[in-house]
């Protein structure tokens, strides 16, 4: 027969309490004393609930927990059954149904309507407790990504009960990594909840170099400090140190102090807040401040005079001080606080920081972390590195094309951006066609390549050629074409930024550590830039093509008469130079936002880049791309926050730069030197 | 007494350059008539919005004349004198906006029971200008912001500083032609992005707003300040029209062209072409500073996207187009694109019925002036006033 289980679940208290119930388990007197809990849960009150169901352990807990989380339990209003339903489509009337089977019999009990049955619904903050509470169970599942999951949850917020089904569930693991694991849980768990201090200090020290957060999330709060207020210098308990209100500690000092929360450079503890923390416990009163004396005399005026004071006198500070003083006097109200009166309460007393948790524990934490600490100092140095090696290969790919037509050909292109513009839109087009990413990268790149490379023979013959002789003028007419070809973007793909998505092998990150960790498409664009490097000088000095073009720009008349085409190889290399700005849009599409403004974002950090690179030579704008991107980052390092300012700055030094090396740093010499 | 007018140097260059007076006159006959044709004044033919306009264009040419001295004569492509122009109207905007909310904050507190500290009418003058970005203290550089004259002072004082700086390291280091223009224009780059900045001390990106009412003038309506900053700029305009034509004509300015032509030879011939270049760019500085600040209090607002590199490209190109080494064709350029482009932009302009669809000037006003920027170049490199030159040269045969 159908067994049913039934539990009373309470709303209306006591008539409901009269209800028959068929308590067969001890689990279910267990729900049915917290019923009036679980029915009306808050993550405040759940912790006795769950400590006992937890306690009680089985099968049938575990599976209480698991529909109560997934917010699959149900209540039939009639019979105050409970049930596990879900939903089963509407019926005629186009009322929700619900599909019904028993809580433990887990026997199919047909099918009602949504109406007779009350879901039980607990909060998010409930769910996480009850997926704490469940995680004891599930770390002894078969399933490995179970498991995994409770650990998950365990790593989130480690509670004394999970520590023993976590040492028997260490014993039984058989997978290497949960393994590892669970005992980086187990010893976590120690730390937070332990009462053997010897064996938290071995703990503790056991954690020495782990750079993982949730590590740095349970060493940093043992380290945790009050500061307390005594008449006389503490002799007991575990005092971080003695602070000296307003006086400041150098930055040495400091790390040496607390290397963990203070920076130096300023007091800890400022006269006025050291004045508020007494005024906060209470160990003085009240005293009057400059509101409070405002309001004092506001109440004392009287027909435009206080006391013998015109009221339109009082507009500096000094003359309000006299008019209250003269006030206090007269009415016995309270003295004002000044400065020095400020500076001889607080010298009264003693200020220090006392730790939470005792000597040992902190000596041991305080040993580990500034271990990790240094250890995460030299990874972030690392990233910081790397950070810089990335922006650098941005500059390099968006300059490199200018390198060519600026460093080589010497025609400034203010339409350089543009042509980047050009290929960034180029591959938006083509993902519109080709719905693979991957594909319709491959695809893009050299379509780009085409498009920007017609552009700019297209530019070169029309324009450019005739403006040879006139550098200057080609900077005006190059940024004509620049603007007109900005609006006609905007014109045809509109002023919102468009996406141009990477492929998913490119989303990732190459993970090193918690502290360190590298995008996939920064280490694509760092390949990327190393293959236009060696293309580029490939083409220029082992091919016939880079052989004319040095010949043509060093002497064009000279090349002219060994019969090279002088038109053409110019004609070419812009075009070159422009197919490869084309690639680099593709590129750089991929991680910025593809809009008409694009380009002018990025010309000219590009012509800053040949230009402190040093103008006609590639290893010059490596160069420049290196010491550009790895100085922005570096200025960056110092004030995290704010990127505008490392940009000035580094504006600023280049331009200070090129006073003391206008060359560049790989400059040309003999006779490739000529202007 | 007339003898001794007749002697001094301005009344002597007037007399051997006529055509100072010709500009001088059209100038002044183009402002009476506007000022007679106005809202505020006149017989309300002009609109104020337009007036405002017209001041502003006065002052872009200004800052073209400033750019023909140091590009059309001097030969320094500098794309910094946009940053230059708006520096100064930060200047003159620091004192239009603590001015007047102090004197707001002053007639707030009218009515409370005690005066106003200084330190509190401080605090809350900083609470009103520095709250969007966050602050409420009033930074180091407006110290002085209270007092008019030195404001003014600093209008000159600081682009000119820049300039003086930035010019003696990179004259000194002989950075010539393409990468001077390259280092002007990261050197707006730098200052814009500087100004970006919230804590830069000047409201970040909000920049400086609220600038057409000048404090204690609240009760004068707009129509009446408008035409007073119109005649101001048609006079500073002059001014400058005059100190830069003197400049152009004194042995100063043949040297300026000779280093625009040969640097190498003037130098040879024992000029110190650095000091020249110095001068020349730290004065143009000063005037486009000036220029700055009689524009910004007619556009109202003033932020850091006014001096992006941009900006002085189309400076530039003005310049180019009106005919750069005259100094009328300056004006010519500045006034011609500058008054084209706010009637193309602004939406007045009719669509264009082409067969397959409408033109809308709006959308591609910006295609045709950047294309007519190469056509200039290619085919008019002398711009606009080469088509004075022509009729000129054709009335002399």
């Amino acid at each position: 027969m159908i067994r049913i289980f039934q539990i009373l679940l309470i709303i209306s208290l006591s008539e409901r309490l009269l209800t028959p119930v068929w308590a067969d388990t001890e689990f279910e007197d267990l729900l049915i004393r917290n019923a009036p809990l679980i029915q009306k849960s808050s993550s405040k009150t759940i912790d006795p609930v769950l400590n006992e169901i937890q306690a009680y352990g089985g099968e049938d807990a575990a599976r209480f927990l698991e529909l109560w989380k997934n917010k699959k339990l149900f209540v039939l209003e009639e019979t105050r059954e409970l049930v596990v339903a879900s939903p089963a489509g509407k019926d005629q009337d186009g009322k929700k149904l619900l599909a019904i089977s028993g809580f433990i019999s887990r026997n199919d009990l047909g099918i009602v309507r949504a109406k007779a049955a009350k879901q039980i619904k607990p909060n998010s903050g409930v769910r996480a407790k009850i997926a704490s509470a469940l995680a004891p169970f599930q770390i002894k599942s078969d399933d490995p990504n179970i498991r995994s999951t409770a650990l998950d949850t365990i790593y989130r917020r480690i509670h004394p009960l999970h520590l023993e089904p976590l040492r028997q569930a260490m014993a039984l693991e058989n997978n290497a990594v949960l393994k590892e694991r669970m005992e980086k849980a187990y010893v976590l768990g120690i730390i937070t909840h332990g009462n053997d201090i010897s064996k938290i200090v071995d703990s503790i020290y056991s954690l020495a170099g782990d750079l993982s957060l949730e590590t740095r999330a349970i060493l940093n709060p043992l380290m945790k400090s009050e500061i307390e207020i005594s008449k006389t210098i503490p002799t007991t308990g575990n005092i971080a140190r003695i602070i000296a209100p307003d006086i400041s500690v150098r930055p040495s000092e400091a790390r040496r102090v607390n290397p963990f929360t203070m920076t130096g450079g300023e007091a800890e503890l400022s006269l006025d807040a050291a004045y508020q923390l007494l005024i906060d416990r209470e160990l003085i009163p009240i005293p009057v401040n400059n509101e409070k004396r405002d309001q004092v005399l506001v109440a004392h005026i009287n027909s435009g005079y206080i006391g013998n004071f015109e009221v339109s006198s009082l507009d500096t500070d000094a003359a309000r001080n006299q008019a209250y003083d003269y006030l206090a006097q007269v009415n016995n109200l309270p003295r004002r606080i000044d400065e020095e009166h400020k500076k001889r309460t607080i010298s009264e007393y003693v200020f220090f920081a006392k730790y939470d948790r005792p000597q040992a524990i902190t000596d041991a934490a305080h040993e580990v972390l500034i271990g990790i600490q240094n250890k995460v100092r030299f990874f972030t140095l690392l990233d910081l590195v790397l950070d810089g090696l990335s922006l650098a290969s941005i500059y390099f790919l968006a300059a490199i094309g200018l390198a060519i037509t600026f460093g080589v050909m010497r025609v400034i292109n203010m339409a350089h951006g543009e042509f980047i513009m050009m290929g960034a839109y180029t591959g938006y087009v083509i993902q519109l066609i080709i719905p693979s990413y991957t594909l319709s990268i491959i695809v893009a790149l050299p379509a780009a390549f085409i498009l920007t490379f017609v552009a700019g023979v297209l530019m070169e013959r029309l324009v450019i050629r005739h403006l040879y002789k006139r550098p200057l003028e080609t900077l005006l007419a190059t940024f004509g074409i620049s603007i007109a070809l900005q609006q006609i973007a905007k014109n045809i793909f509109g002023t919102q930024a468009r996406p141009l998505t990477s492929p998913e092998w490119l989303d990732g990150a190459m993970v090193i550590n918690d502290v360190l960790a590298i995008s996939n498409i920064r280490i694509a664009i760092f390949l990327l830039s190393l293959v236009f490097l060696a293309v580029l000088l490939y083409v220029m000095t082992r091919t016939r093509f880079g052989l004319e073009t040095r010949a043509v720009t060093q002497n064009p008349k000279m090349a002219s008469s060994m019969g090279i085409n002088t038109d053409k190889i110019n004609m070419l290399t812009f075009g070159f130079g422009s197919g490869i700005a084309g690639i680099a849009g593709v590129a750089i599409g991929l991680f910025s936002k593809v809009t008409s403004e694009l380009g002018s974002d990025y010309i000219v950090q590009s012509f800053m880049t040949v230009v402190v690179g040093g103008v006609g030579n590639i290893w010059g704008t490596l160069a420049g791309a290196a010491m550009i991107g790895s100085l922005q980052k570096g200025i960056e390092w110092f004030n995290p926050s704010n990127t505008l300012a490392a940009q000035t700055y580094m504006i600023i030094f280049i331009i200070l730069f090129i006073q003391f090396r206008p060359k560049g740093i790989v400059a040309l010499k003999g006779r490739a030197a000529d202007d | 007494m007339t003898k001794l007018i007749k002697h001094t140097i301005i009344v002597q260059h007037l007399l051997r350059h006529p055509s100072i007076l010709i500009f001088l006159g059209l100038l002044s006959l183009f402002t009476i008539t506007i000022v007679l044709l106005s809202e505020g004044v006149g017989v309300d033919l002009v609109p104020t919005s337009f007036i405002k306009t017209l001041g502003k264009t006065l002052c872009l040419c200004m800052v073209a004349i400033a750019m023909d001295l140091v590009w059309g004569f001097c030969g320094i492509l500098s794309l910094g004198h946009f940053a230059f122009f708006a520096l100064g109207g930060y200047m003159i905007g620091m004192w239009l906006m603590f001015a007047r909310t102090k004197i707001i904050v002053l007639q707030a507190a009218q009515n409370a029971p005690l005066p106003m500290s200084l330190d509190e009418v401080n605090d809350a003058v900083g609470t009103q200008i520095f709250g969007v970005v966050g602050g409420a203290d009033i930074p180091v550089i407006w110290t002085f912001a209270d007092i008019f004259w030195v404001q003014i002072g600093f209008v000159f004082l600081i682009p000119g500083l820049l300039a003086f700086i930035f010019g003696w390291f990179a004259f000194r280091s002989r950075v010539n032609g393409v990468y001077l223009s390259i280092l002007t224009q990261a050197m707006t780059l730098a200052l814009s992005l500087y100004l970006f900045q919230n804590d830069s001390g000047l409201r970040g990106n909000n920049g400086l707003s609220g600038l057409q009412n000048i404090p204690g003038l609240d009760d004068t309506p707009q129509a009446i300040i408008s035409i007073w900053f119109f005649i101001a700029s048609a006079v500073t305009l002059g001014l400058v029209y005059i100190v830069a034509h003197s400049i152009v004509h004194s042995k100063l300015g043949n040297i300026l062209t000779g280093i625009r032509d040969n640097e190498d030879r003037v130098r040879f011939l024992g000029y110190n072409v650095e000091s020249y270049k110095l001068f020349i760019f730290v004065l143009t500085a000063c005037i486009a500073a000036l220029a700055g600040a009689l524009y910004y209090p007619q556009a109202g607002i003033i932020n850091p996207a006014e001096l992006a590199p941009v900006a002085s490209i189309y400076l530039a190109v003005w310049v180019a187009i009106g005919g750069r080494g005259r100094l009328y064709g300056a004006i010519v350029g500045a006034a011609f694109v500058s008054l084209l482009s706010s009637y193309f932009t602004g939406g007045h302009a009719p669509d264009l019925a082409l067969g397959l669809g409408t033109l809308r000037w709006t959308e591609w006003w910006l295609v045709l002036l950047g294309l007519s920027f190469v056509v200039v170049t290619l085919y008019a490199p002398k711009g606009m006033s080469g088509i004075v030159d022509r009729f000129v040269i054709k009335g002399n045969k």
